[in-house]
């Protein structure tokens, strides 16, 4: 299925470090995976885990003046964004890669309407007149399945729900066309049945644009229905990525397991729930060896010491764990 | 568990609450243009050692039904029983004691906690308030509900801010359980929790609710997580309650098109788990100007000619299972 299509996004060995009175946060600290056109990856992991970092990395939009890309290249469609400035970023952004993010409150003006918004948005990337430019933009809310877009045009955001507005959010952000979104917690904000609407319209766009996805979420049930591959992330590593089905299936580095058991089923009823002790390490105080040892239920001096490299453990399937280790005969 | 819910008479009863809000225009002299029927004729029981889990959307009144058990606020219509007595009727001494009695936990742990106030005194302060307790007896029990949350006792002298999430909501937990609570009211308990946090937390409910005979009603989103504590559940939609059934039954067999919408919603964490999406069209309504007849009606894709004048009445279905549709 995507196996054979392009990679769009290659991100490697990227590091983006918060420069805080507390000390360096290693926010996201030596990440690397691939997307290719019409995927969906989704990167999970738990709040502090550098996920969102690693997503605004992307796009170059790291809070300033703390935070800063301090190794690695984000190769999009082979161009190098880490070397880019911010004004030849601002061609990128919208054009070839989008962001969405978790709260459609904040990331609408509240004294522009909801028309002023998405043409703004489109100015930068297409030459027309305003006349055009207002057809373009009602074009972007009926494809994102605004009701009545030519009224829609002229409210503004309070004047909206949430699952609305998050709709409007996602016009703005496919509205350039790019080959890239990044969707950040996108639903997280919205009620089930409106989370499930968003969902499938977000993979209607997918179809009809092969839009490459990177899906940041904590939740498993999104990730089940929206990803082709999953990536897990653990105090700004990735420590497990492969195939949904694989993941979720035979995980094997210990926290992706672990995290598993932990989340309560819908189906059958459980008299008590498997969890992880403890906490994530803070990302400016990282322990030496492997950043899961202090929970972990397999842990042993080596873990301790040294970080294990990530190591093919399956088909598309790797995992950063001493236990998995492949036989020292292949 | 089971035990505690042979004894016939509840230690908790909603009859028919209703809580109107009235929505006024006007700076100086409000005139009243309408009401917010967030909970509008809601009954039920809640049981010695048993938890009552409320699901629904935002805006559905499971929070201001939780408010009104709480004394937060006063019904429009309707009453609240406590072991025979109507709470809302309560004064002095009597309500002083029902505040010992009915506790409640937040969702936020980052709100919900006094920033300036060392641990041992926002825990202290609901042994301070509602009953006299000399210096001593007061640090015993501090060090008593911290065991019992899994603190470390060393945690008494500290302020909020050095704890994370989970451990915040440990501290909120043991000042709800202070006072010797028989019902606490647990808002969305876990869902400001990280994944991982949350099984510790789900856990820790059930352990307290074991040992200690407490009785829960658990307001949440998550379905998974009210499947998990809860022993009975009631689905509510525009301040009525829809469905309400054992959760096993309910989970098996949801019955109410608003209850399958919302279960089919909940994605299970499964990839390879059947698909039967039901996405509703639409959203919510306003509560304002709900709906006529069936609130769920104009979202409902079995809607019939009489759901739009007649409002359900509900109707028991099975043993414990009662359902409000015209379908049955």
């Amino acid at each position: 299925m995507a196996v054979a299509a392009p990679v769009v996004l290659d991100v490697r060995g990227l590091r983006a470090y918060l420069y805080t009175r507390w000390g360096v946060v290693r926010a996201v600290d030596g990440v690397s995976f691939a997307l290719r056109e019409g995927e969906t990856l989704g990167l999970v992991g738990e709040s502090g885990c550098g996920k969102t970092m690693t997503g605004l990395s992307l796009v170059r939009l790291l809070p300033e003046p703390a935070g800063r890309i301090v190794e690695g290249q984000i190769l999009l469609e082979g161009e190098d964004l880490v070397t880019k400035s911010q004004s030849e970023m601002r061609h990128v952004r919208g054009r070839r890669i989008s962001m969405i993010l978790q709260d459609p409150q904040t990331s609408l003006n509240p004294v522009f309407t909801i028309g002023d918004q998405i043409v703004e948005a489109l100015r930068l990337h297409h030459g027309d007149g305003e006349r055009a430019l207002a057809v373009r933009a009602e074009e972007a809310l009926r494809r994102v399945k605004v009701a009545a877009p030519e009224q829609r045009m002229r409210a503004y955001p309070h004047q909206m729900s949430g699952g609305m507005k998050q709709r409007v959010v996602g016009a703005i952000a496919v509205a350039g066309e790019p080959r890239v979104l990044i969707a950040d917690e996108p639903t997280t904000a919205l009620d089930v049945t409106i989370q499930l609407q968003y969902l499938a319209l977000l993979k209607e766009l997918q179809a009809r644009t092969r839009l490459a996805m990177l899906f940041i979420t904590h939740d498993f049930g999104i990730v089940a229905r929206m990803c082709d591959r999953v990536a897990v992330m653990y105090a700004g590593r990735i420590v497990e990525t492969g195939p949904t089905r694989t993941l979720f299936r035979s995980p094997r580095h210990p926290y992706t397991e672990a995290l598993m058991a932990s989340v309560p089923r819908m189906e059958g009823s459980v008299t008590r729930l498997p969890s992880i002790e403890g906490q994530p390490p803070p990302l400016h105080a990282l322990p030496a060896g492997c950043r899961f040892a202090p929970r972990c239920a397999y842990v042993d001096d080596r873990c301790r010491r040294e970080y294990p490299p990530i190591m093919p453990v399956g088909p598309a399937h790797e995992a950063a764990c001493w236990r998995v280790e492949p036989s020292p005969s292949r | 568990m089971l035990e505690g819910r042979a004894i016939a008479e509840p230690l908790i009863r909603a009859e028919n609450l209703t809580k109107h809000f009235p929505v006024t225009r006007g700076l100086l002299v409000g005139r009243t243009t309408g009401h917010v029927k967030a909970v509008d004729g809601v009954s039920f029981t809640i049981g010695h050692q048993e938890t009552l889990g409320l699901v629904g959307e935002s805006g559905c009144g499971k929070t201001t039904t939780s408010r009104l058990l709480l004394r937060l606020e006063e019904p429009t219509a309707g009453r609240v029983l406590l072991d025979g007595q109507d709470v809302h009727a309560l004064r002095g001494l009597e309500l002083s004691r029902y505040h010992t009695r009915v506790q409640a936990v937040f969702q936020d742990p980052w709100s919900s906690l006094n920033p300036r106030l060392r641990i041992r005194d926002t825990i202290a302060e609901a042994l301070v308030v509602n009953r006299r307790v000399t210096r001593a007896g007061k640090l015993e029990r501090v060090e008593e509900v911290l065991h019992q949350v899994g603190l470390p006792l060393s945690a008494a002298a500290r302020y909020p801010h050095e704890f994370s999430g989970g451990q915040r909501q440990r501290i909120a937990l043991a000042s709800a359980l202070a006072a010797k609570p028989e019902l606490i009211v647990l808002d969305e308990p876990v869902s400001a929790l990280d994944v991982s946090i949350r099984a510790q937390i789900m856990n820790l409910l059930k352990d307290l609710q074991a040992r200690q005979q407490l009785s829960f009603l658990l307001v949440a989103h998550n379905l998974a997580t009210v499947r998990y504590i809860a022993h009975r559940t009631a689905v509510m939609y525009l301040g009525r309650i829809v469905e309400h059934a054992d959760t096993e039954s309910l989970y098996r067999s949801p019955l109410h098109p608003y209850t399958k919408a919302l279960f089919a919603a909940a994605l299970p964490a499964d990839p390879d788990a059947p698909r039967d999406d039901m996405i509703l069209s639409g959203e919510v309504p306003s509560p304002i100007d709900p709906p006529s007849g069936c609130h769920f009606h104009p979202r409902c894709p079995f809607a019939m000619e009489q759901c739009s004048r007649v409002a359900p009445e509900l109707k028991a279905v099975a043993a414990g299972h009662v359902v409000s549709c015209h379908l049955y």
